[in-house]
This record gives structure tokens, sequence and C-alpha cells, in this order.
């Protein structure tokens, strides 16, 4: 199971691109030799700030800095730098990051999310990843049975990619239809099996409680499944995003999440956050909308990209 | 988690009461919880900077009203400073003569276009217009399938070419022009006066897809140009907002996810970096969920103050309108009793489920769950008031100041209750009458609003009573609330 980030990070032109879109520019903020003062560290914390990283936790960390640095034991703002990134990426270790598969029979792994973050687009990345790079049999399930065009969507993305898909008619019971790929899967000894659902909001409880029966039914009819469950949230979303993995956490025991849309100008900083209170992991970043756009979760570049400067919109 | 401003401000403004005058060190710490609160709401950064100054700006100008708290009257003006910002309202849709008039939305991938495409026709349809809508989105898989079935859900034909439906995710250039200009050239011919465009939701610093939708402005003749956003947007939105307004010279804002339990920071940030009005957010997956922009409960919202507005809106509804008449006249003379107090109280159980319209209050939603909070817990509140109540002379009732401490002995041991139960009664019903006489300066209007919130106010105390506290009512006036509607 472990190798799997290895062959992963193999894939060099996913790289490229998170390469130029996550770039790595410190300078402007950790100029060398610069002191360490007031100064400095609201401009720190407005980078902190502005990558959606929540105040609380911006406070707890720029008052840690101003603490030392009043205490004499930092004077350069390089160390800062130094630390805070220590601080950041301290909680990730590798893993964590790692996708859980089954020792035996298929993996099944339940995506959902609220609407519209890339629920579908990161099953099609999962999809051809697992299929191309980890030469595994893959099979997805339509449980979107609510969106207009959504079972529609999910087809042409298995057919492009070239693997199976269990789908049932608009508007039948989702969990029948996550029952029936289960089956298919077993019987035809698929190796992954992956479950996209239709998008909904945290605070519809009734849906919820319609994901956790998809949820049930999976393990019922596979032992130790699903084996990952994984939240896609939306990288331009700001502190709602901890309501929400917190309320899919209740709901279905998320055990990581896939943070999409990276390649926009948004940071995404909140899974800090996320990640300090509910103890899930990031899995995946999504960089665009095709398949290849995929990659797995790289504490430290992302960490790096936190520090970029703002790319200006074009 | 959730923080209750109002609170916050409270205790910023308590420590100085004592001495009554307000100085430029408590307005900065009072400007600074506004800020936290702002930010939480993911508020931009530099929205908040700015807006905090004229906040600071304007509290400092002010004379210090001795009647009113000065915590209220700061929040008040942070209240007026954003419902400002957030106006003027404009929720109208130009149209052209002759039509048809075309609108095009735009935005992000994921923020909502198609969903708000059916919405919008669906409402324009309503009001007696024709409209025709246009699968401009040609990228992403399923989308013109997607349009189609809402135009089927809202009764208003869609506009498809089929042929042009990228294969393998390339759009080549110019399709999607050629796509709105055919159906133009189709909606003179079919009489629509009103063509709503659904593009392909595109990155801001995508420089071809952005031409694309130059492209369709300029060689189609756009007249309207809305951009569609998420309301759980964090700081980013401030860029692609500006982005789509700086290329593209936004006519509105449509914020959509309002139906969640965001704080929505992202609407003021938006509006604030655009100029352009606020015209619609989106309360549901639903057709039906679309609704008007109303600044005032939103202010409400982003500051974490909950739906007041709802609230007495709902109350109201309930109340029984003979009582209510009788209470709020003396209301307006500053003359609460503890009788009216409790009339009151027996409204609001009236109310049925606290927990429901606690669970109106933004952020809060779920909240009483958290806690565990039953309805049978809130009934036992109520129950226990009745009990302290009857267990009081009418002499005490009258005047429930004489009340010392054998007193509430006396009437805790009666009800069965604690002392300092008792104590907490008084306390409850001391603030509510306390806030009506201090708006004894108001003119007559000022009361009426006023009164209203006053009537949220005794949920806002029974709501104390649980530890949930302070959701005192402050000078918001009386405003529609924001429907929730959900699937
Ligand atoms: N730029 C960019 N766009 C993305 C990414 N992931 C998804 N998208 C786009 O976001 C939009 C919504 O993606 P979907 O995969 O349909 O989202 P969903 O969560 O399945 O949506 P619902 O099922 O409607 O809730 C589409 O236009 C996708 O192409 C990403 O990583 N980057
Ligand atoms: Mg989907």
């Amino acid at each position: 199971m472990g190798f799997f980030s290895k062959t992963i990070d193999k894939l060099k032109g996913a790289l490229k691109k998170t390469a130029t879109v996550l770039s790595t520019d410190v300078r402007t903020l950790f100029v060398p030799g610069r002191q360490i003062d007031d100064q400095f560290l609201s401009e720190l914390e407005e980078r902190f700030l502005r990558a959606d990283m929540g105040i609380q936790n911006v406070d707890r960390i720029v008052n840690e800095l101003r603490d030392r640095w009043r205490l004499g034991k930092i004077k350069d703002a390089s160390e800062c730098l130094g630390i805070v990134k220590e601080q950041l990426g301290a909680n990730w270790p590798k893993q964590d990051r790692e996708l859980r598969l089954a020792p035996s029979g298929p993996t099944v792994i339940l995506v959902a999310g609220i609407n519209g973050t890339g629920k579908t687009t990161s099953i099609a990345k999962l999809a051809w990843l697992l299929k191309n790079e980890m030469k595994k049999s893959v099979m997805v399930c339509a449980s979107d049975t609510f969106r207009a065009a959504a079972v529609e969507q999910l087809s042409i993305w298995a057919q492009r990619i070239g693997v199976d898909i269990v789908k049932h008619k608009m508007g039948a019971d989702p969990a029948a239809v996550a029952y029936d790929a289960c089956e298919s899967a077993k019987a035809r000894g698929i190796d992954i099996l992956i479950i996209d659902t239709a998008g909904r909001l945290h605070t519809q409880e009734n849906l919820m409680r319609e994901l956790t029966k998809i949820r049930d039914v999976v393990a019922r009819r596979i032992p130790g499944a699903p084996h990952e469950v994984l939240l896609v949230l939306d990288a331009t979303t700001g502190q709602n995003a901890l309501a929400q993995a917190k309320n899919f956490s209740l709901a279905i025991g998320v055990t990581g999440i896939v943070l999409a849309k990276l390649d926009g100008t948004a940071k995404g900083g909140v899974i800090f956050a996320i990640r300090d209170q509910l103890s899930i992991p990031v899995k995946f970043v999504g960089l665009g909308e095709t398949p290849q756009d995929i990659e797995t979760f790289d504490p430290v570049r992302f960490i790096d990209a936190l520090f970029g400067g703002e790319k200006a919109a074009a | 988690m959730f923080t209750a401003l109002t609170d916050r401000l409270n205790d910023v403004f308590r420590k100085i009461s004592g001495r009554g005058i307000i100085s430029e060190e408590n307005i900065r710490e009072a400007v600074a919880n506004v800020r936290t609160a702002l930010l939480e709401a993911d508020v931009n950064f530099q929205v908040v900077k700015e807006f905090c100054d004229t906040v600071q700006a304007n509290a400092m100008g002010q004379e210090v009203i001795s009647s009113l708290q000065p915590g209220q009257l700061f929040i008040k003006s942070v209240y007026d400073e954003l419902v400002k910002l957030m106006g003027p309202v404009d929720t109208s849709i130009m149209t052209v003569t002759p039509g048809p008039t075309v609108i095009m939305m735009c935005g992000l991938q994921g923020a909502g276009k198609t969903t708000t495409c059916g919405k919008l026709a669906r409402y324009l349809d309503a009001k007696g217009l024709h409209p025709l809508m246009v699968a401009a989105d040609l990228q992403r898989p399923a989308a013109v399938e997607q349009l189609r079935v809402l135009g089927e859900q809202v009764g208003v034909p869609v506009y498809i070419d089929e042929a042009r439906v990228a294969e393998h995710g390339q759009v080549p250039r110019g399709a999607a022009v050629a796509v709105c200009r055919a159906a133009v050239a189709d909606a003179k011919l079919h009489g629509h006066d009103v063509v709503i465009i659904d593009t392909a939701g595109r990155l801001h610093i995508d420089e071809d897809l952005m031409t694309e939708l130059r492209d369709i402005n300029t060689q189609i003749g756009v007249h309207q140009i809305f951009l569609v956003l998420d309301a759980m947007s964090g700081q980013d939105a401030v860029n692609s907002a500006k982005a789509f307004n700086d290329q593209l010279e936004l006519d509105g804002l449509i914020l959509t996810k309002f139906d969640s339990d965001t704080r929505g920071g992202a609407l003021l940030s938006a509006k604030y970096v655009t100029g352009k009005p606020v015209k619609f957010i989106g309360v549901g997956e639903k057709v039906e969920g679309l609704e008007e922009f109303r600044p005032e409960g939103m202010a409400q919202r982003i500051l974490g103050m909950g739906d007041v507005v709802g609230l007495v809106n709902d109350a109201m509804q309930k109340f029984d309108a003979a009582k209510t008449a009788k209470i709020n006249e003396k209301m307006l003379k500053g003359q609460l009793s503890l009788d009216d107090f409790m009339d009151q109280m027996a409204q609001v159980s009236k109310l049925g489920s606290v927990g429901r319209v606690m669970n109106m209050l933004p952020g809060m939603d779920g909240f009483t769950r958290d806690l565990n909070i039953k309805e049978s817990d809130m009934d036992k509140q109520v129950v226990r008031m009745r009990a302290i109540y009857n267990s009081m002379s009418k002499k005490e009732r009258k005047d429930p100041d004489m009340l010392d401490g054998p007193r509430r002995r006396r009437i805790a041991t009666g009800a069965g209750v604690q002392t300092q139960d008792v104590s907490q009664f008084i306390k409850q019903f001391e603030t509510s009458r306390d806030l009506m006489q201090s708006f004894g300066s108001l003119n007559m209007a000022r009361k009426m609003s006023v009164m209203s919130q006053l009537m949220s106010g005794g949920l806002v105390n029974l709501a104390g009573s649980f530890g949930l506290k302070g959701r005192k009512s402050t000078f918001m006036e009386k405003k529609d609330r924001n429907k929730k509607k959900r699937r």
C-alpha cells in the first residue's frame, strides 16, 4: 500500500503544472536579512488570512512568533519561515496520506461533498490514476441519481477513461445503485470501486442520512468497506469547509480530503484547521478539468505555496 | 465555533460603563471584535480592513447617548454601515425593446451557474416574460443535458446544438459564440423576449476561456452579465469577482448556496470589489430556490448575530394579536411589568419548538442538537418560570425590586427551584424592561421598530437561560427575513 504515492510522484506531467501554479515565491516576504518587526508580523498575518487559514489559527501562529521574537529567541525573518513551515508541516505523516486498499477483494472508495465541489471530476481523475498508473481494474458507481444529467456526466467520463460503470435511472435509490455496484464489483473481480454521490449541503439532515445509508449498504456487502471515504472540498471555500468536514464526518466517517480546484488563485488554507480539529488528512489535490490533473497531496509544496505571491488576475 | 458578536461587544462596553466614557481604546477593542467576526465570515481581508477603518472613524465622532447602552449603539452603527455597503439594492433586470434581452451567466466552476439559469428562467417566466435558455457550456460532460432537463422542469425551452458539444473536452474556438448567435436568431424567430446564456465554468486566470466570454459579449451584443458566485467562497472571492468584472463589466451578482450555514462574507467582498449590485441569492437546489436580494438579514448573518428579524417575524405571526397590542402599548411607554413579561413568555412558548426557532439562526444550525437540548427541556424552562411567578405575591409581581434575599428564598421553596433560579428569572425580566426604558427618548417610529426587537428579546432571554448567552435584541429594524427553503 505504501507504494501508492511513490508511483504517482513519478507523474512528470502533473508535476509540471503544480510547479507553475503553486509558485514558491517567498522572496517578497522573507527578504534575506529582514528583521522581524511588527510590520513583518502583520504582513505574515495578512498572507495567512488571505490563504483562508482562518483568524483563530492565524492568531495562534502569529502570536507565538511574536512571543518568541519579544523574548529575543528569534530576530530574522527567515527563522520565522522555518518555524512556521515546521509547525504547519508537522501534522501530515506520509502514511496518513496514502490510499487505503483492501487486502483482498474490491476496495471501495465513497466520494461525497457539497454541491459543485468537483466530486464527479475527481472520481474521473482517481479512476484514471488507478487504472493507468496503478494498473488496477476500476469501476465507478453513479449514485448521484438526483442532479439533472449527473448519471450522464459520470457515464461520459467512464467511457472516456475506459472503466466500467454501474448505473440506474435518474431518481433511483442511490443506496440500491451502490448495492448493485458492490455485487457487480465482486462478481467481476474488480480491484477498485468508486462511488459518486449527489452533492448535498452538510446542513441537510435528511440527505446526510441518505449518505449514511449508502455507507451502511456498502459496509454490509463488502467487509471493511468503504475503505476510503473521500470528502471533496473546493479550494476556493472559506471557513465553512470546516463545518462541511465536520458534518460529513459525522455522517460517513471521512478518511481523507480531495482538495479540488487548486489551479485557481485560492490557497485552500482551511485544511490546516480541518487537520488540527478533525484529524482528517488531505490525500489528493485537483489541478484542472482533465483526468490527468490530479496529484497526491504534498504538504511541503502546499505550505510553500501559501507564501507564494498572489497571482495577479489575468 | 459560532461566536456571538453582540455578546463580545457587550463585554467590551460593560467594562467601561462604570466610568461612562468611551475612550479611543475601547472603540479600538470593539472594532477588533468586529474584525474577527467579519474574518470568520470570510469577508476579504482588505475589505475588512477598510470597513473597520470606517466604523472606527464613525464611532469616534459619535456622541454617547447616556440612555443607550454604548455596546448596542456601536452594533447599530456597524450594522448600518454593513447594510450601506451592501446597497443600494437593485434587483431589477433591465430589458431592452425590441428584444430579445440577452443575459449571460458566468463564473467559476461549480458555482451553480446552470441551476441558477433554470431558476432565473423560471423567475422571469413567472413575471410574464418568454425566456429561452442557451446551452453554451460545451465543455463539461453532460452540462447541455443538465440544462435541457432543467428547461423541462421549469417549462422553458432550451437552445441546444449537440453537434458543437466538445467530444473530448476540447472546445474549438468560436463554438460557444456560434451557438449563442444561432440561439439569439432562434429567439427572434420564436418571439422570445429574454435569452439566458449558460456558459462553462472557468477560472478567472484562464485567458483562453475569458476571451471566449468577451467574444460572446461583444459579438452577440449581451445586455446583462451576471456573475454567479458561491456564498461559501473564501478570501479568493475578490480575485475572481474582480477579474470577471474587469474583463466583462458585470451588471450584477448572484450568490448561491445561501441555504447552507455559511456566514456568506463573500457577498460583501464581491459587492465591495466590483461595486455591482447583488441581484439574487440562491437558497436551494430546487428551481424555486431563488430570492431577490435583501441586505438587512444578511448583515446580521455576516456578523454572526443570527436572523433576529426572522425570529421576530415568525414570532409576530404566532403571537396573540390583542394581547401583543396591549403589551406593545406598555412597552412604548417604557412600563413593562412582570405580568407583561410572563404574558410574553407564554406567547413565546406558544411558538412551540424553540429548538426550531434557534435553528433559524445562521450558524446555530445543529447547535441545539450539538448541545443536546431537547424541546422538552425548553418547555421545562418556561414551566419553571411560571412556577416562580406563581409563588410570588401580587405585591411582589408589581414591584420585583422589593425581592430581597429572604423573599427570593421563600419563592424558590414555593416553586421548588433554587434561589439562583429566581434571581436569574428576575434578571431576565429586568433586562427586557431596562431595554425598553432606554428607549424613552426615541421617537415613535423608532420605538415601533425597536419594539419588534423586544419580542425576540423574550426568546433571547429564554435561550440565555440555557447558556446560549446574550443573543440579546439589538436595534435592528424589522425587515424581511431570508426564508430558508429546503428540498
Ligand atoms: N479548474 C478546476 N475545475 C474543476 C476541478 N475539479 C472539478 N472542476 C470543475 O468544477 C465543475 C464541477 O465539477 P463536478 O465534478 O461536476 O462537481 P460535483 O461535485 O460532482 O458537482 P455536483 O454533482 O453537481 O454536486 C466542473 O466544471 C468541473 O470541470 C479542478 O480541480 N480544477
Ligand atoms: Mg457530481
